[in-house]
């Protein structure tokens, strides 16, 4: 099973996606945005009853924050940050006539404090540290964010600009722990129930470089990260669709969050591809909804 | 070497604790070595003792003691000083 461009094909082909001439940044139908919110919604029937804050920040994030974060020292490749025009008459002048000359115009673009967020969680850390020290309980929280990697690929599951759910949880190593225990539980079922053929396995994120190859070898022999993988592209590099990571106290020492004793929090997350999911759905079930195994629509529509 | 890689390890290694106290098989995560951290400190072994850390060392386990960083770089010095 290996058809990356044809799966894509198909999916332009039957109207689900539209083509921009980019690699990874696509339009969507409304069947494809029905399925993605069906899919959003069952995710909280799964996590509603932890009572999680609903927090939403648009695409972008502010850039000192961005910076703090830590991400350019392991993904600096993937970064998407927001340039503009910072020149005056003159340089607008210039700025036309190498537009019109086919040559480079993009000389005077500027780096403006917005960077686009990477993953839906970056944004929350900063808010979590200015609320002050975590209660007894730690915290929870359930967010959604288009986000930005720049790997532009013909894998139609590997895209530019995607949507992430995430559940996120802050408190001691022992309650980050087991949240991340029932959301391994939890993502089986919810993906057993849309009738996807899956395995779930330890991962590492896509560090940058010689240094990187050695976070991924920490990651991995540290059981940091897991993944619950799909058949989508292929069967032998099956698709990430949801993932499930413990940042230890990365974040919580990266921004100064301090649990009610006074610890250094921990913090961990999963995290659902929205788009994953659904691509997983139209690849497995047929790109006709109508069509798709009753149980499946049950789940879904209801 | 090993007072080399000591002095290397008090500046990259953000170690709360003085690298002095520990002794060469004490155990660095144990004692506050981040995984950023080590990565910093393999860097600057590099850069010291002019080698390479092959994949095969690039984890945990190379970077756990001062014995076993002291193992590593001692391996790769020999290997480059018989290439050359």
């Amino acid at each position: 099973m290996k058809e990356t461009t044809s799966l894509l094909n198909r999916l332009f082909d039957s109207g689900i996606l539209f083509s921009t001439g980019i690699d990874g940044l696509y339009g969507r139908s409304g069947v494809f945005e029905d399925v993605i919110a069906r899919f959003d919604a069952l995710v909280t029937a799964f996590g509603g009853e932890d009572k999680a804050e609903v927090v939403r920040f648009p695409p972008a994030m502010n850039r000192a924050h961005f910076e703090r974060s830590g991400y350019l020292k392991s993904f600096p490749q993937l970064a998407g940050t927001v340039h503009s025009f910072c020149g005056d008459d003159h340089g607008h002048a210039q700025l036309m006539e190498c537009l019109a000359a086919g040559e480079d115009w993009t000389g005077q673009q500027k780096a403006t404090d917005v960077v686009l967020t990477p993953a839906a969680c970056y944004p929350l850390y900063p808010l979590i540290a200015n609320r002050g020290v975590l209660k007894p309980e730690g915290a929870l929280f359930d967010l959604q964010s288009y986000c930005f990697r720049h790997e532009p690929s013909v894998e139609p599951t590997r895209m530019q600009l995607f949507r992430m759910r995430e559940y996120v949880r802050a408190g001691t190593p022992d309650q980050v722990v087991a949240f991340r225990a029932d959301w391994l539980e939890r993502g089986g079922k919810l993906i057993e129930m849309l009738e996807l053929p899956f395995h779930v396995d330890v991962a590492n994120d896509p560090f940058f470089g010689r240094a990187g190859r050695m976070m991924k070898n920490n990651q991995r022999d540290q059981g940091l990260k897991f993944e619950l993988l799909v058949p989508v592209n292929s069967t032998e590099a099956p698709t990430a669709c949801l993932s499930f990571n413990y940042h230890q106290d990365h974040f919580g020492r990266t921004w100064g969050i301090e649990t009610a004793d006074g610890a250094v929090a921990h913090t961990a997350c999963v995290g659902f591809g929205l788009e994953r999911v659904a691509i997983a759905l139209f690849r497995h079930h047929g790109t006709d909804v109508q069509s798709w195994p009753s149980a499946v629509r049950k789940v879904l529509w209801g | 070497m090993s007072a080399d890689i000591r002095t290397l390890l008090a500046s990259h290694g953000g170690l709360p604790v003085d690298v002095a106290t520990l002794a060469d098989d004490a155990d660095l995560y144990g004692a506050g070595l981040s995984s950023f951290a080590s990565v910093q400190l393999m860097l600057a072994l590099e850069d010291t003792f002019e080698i390479e850390f092959p994949d095969r060392m690039l984890n945990r386990r190379t970077f756990a003691s001062i014995r076993s960083i002291t193992d590593a770089v001692t391996e790769l010095v020999a290997e480059r000083e018989a290439a050359a």
